[in-house]
């Protein structure tokens, strides 16, 4: 069975395409048939953040429209296996998504047996961003160690618990999980930002990874390769740990506390 | 910067805890906000007017809240803190 999983936030910026890119390219690593599907109409991004900007031919909107069909509109991913892309339209029609268009697109990927259906939802809490949590069994809750977006996620998951289908229809609640994102374990050490634990206790959500700050995530932007597959940067490794816990791995926590930097390379600044 | 300042630096707020604090005020007004019916901010919004047509009394000065107690019975409380010299 396929299971919907929405990553949002509220606010902008904080790293959901990142985000939503790392986390289904990870898990169609671990083996799973996973599709990515950018729901920021107008601001079709996840194309670029998964390298594939250059061979969108249709998009969300024309399956919705019927002026596609599915298999025409996904994008096969070219480096990982059982990966895909359903990427968004650049329509500015803002009613362009409608649930019983998202509807029919999400049957349509259950019936091709897909294990995973990542939602990439656009910021705010107009339309589009409605219409990426509403079908969702569990929710990634993607937040900066900042106010704005910590008060935004507390937001979205009003949203979850009242807007959701599932919330709609008295079923189980979505499954929530917190992704703490751009994290600074020096920065929490001087007291300049709040940490994993003063985080957890204000939006009261279990946590599934925390991804420190980090070089890689603008150097994968640049390459058009999810920061996933940079194995060697602790962006990357936290993202994998966040994929193990999502398939209920027990994973230990990683890059929480400062890196001891030697005289050397604080000198130099390696 | 001189190599003087940065000895005499003092050492900063902890601005976090700062952050924690406000957060927990904010979101826990907001989760309050979110229980109640849509026109809960209206209904306060104008509340306060009428009040304030005869006592001096701020937006914080007034809460408005919906406590369902039960399938039939709802309790519409209201609570403004007047000030002390009339």
């Amino acid at each position: 069975m396929s299971k919907v999983v929405v990553v949002t936030s509220g606010k902008g910026g904080v790293g959901k395409t990142t985000s939503s890119a790392a986390i289904g390219t990870g898990l169609a690593l671990s083996g799973f048939k996973t599709v990515i599907i950018d729901f920021d109409i107008g601001l079709r991004n996840l194309d670029l953040i998964m390298g594939c900007e250059r061979r969108v031919v249709y998009d969300f909107v024309n399956v919705i429209k019927g002026e596609s069909n599915l298999n025409q509109s996904l994008i096969k991913d070219k480096r990982v296996d059982n990966l895909y892309v359903l990427p968004a339209s650049q329509t500015r029609d803002k009613d362009a998504l409608t649930k019983e268009g998202v509807q029919t697109v999400l049957d349509n990927l259950r019936e091709m047996e897909f294990d995973f259906i990542i939602c990439d939802s656009p910021a705010g809490i107009e339309t589009g961003a409605i219409m990426a949590l509403y079908f969702a069994d569990e929710a990634i809750i993607t937040t900066n160690p900042e106010v704005s977006s910590v008060r935004d996620s507390d937001r979205i998951l009003g949203m979850l618990s009242s807007k959701s289908l599932r919330a709609e229809q008295g079923l189980e609640p979505v499954r929530e999980h917190l992704l703490l994102t751009r994290y600074d374990p020096s920065r929490v050490n001087r007291g300049d930002m709040l940490s994993v634990e003063d985080v957890e206790e204000i939006l009261a959500i279990p946590l599934l990874g925390v991804i420190p700050e980090s070089q890689a995530v603008l150097k994968a932007s640049n390459s058009g390769e999810p920061v996933i597959l940079d194995d060697e940067s602790d962006a990357g490794k936290a993202y994998r740990d966040a994929v193990d816990r999502l398939l209920g791995k027990e994973v230990d926590f990683r890059f929480l506390t400062e890196e001891k930097k030697g005289l050397l390379s604080r000198l130099f600044g390696a | 910067m001189s190599l003087l300042d940065y000895f005499r630096q003092s050492k900063p707020e902890a601005t976090a805890k700062q952050a924690k604090e406000r957060l927990q005020i904010i979101v826990a007004h907001e989760r309050n906000q979110r229980n109640g019916p849509d026109y809960l901010p209206d209904l306060q919004r104008d509340i306060l007017e009428v009040i304030k047509k005869y006592v001096a009394v701020e937006q914080d000065d007034v809460k408005v809240s919906l406590d369902n107690r039960s399938e039939e019975l709802s309790v519409l409380e209201l609570n403004i803190t007047l000030p002390d010299n009339r």
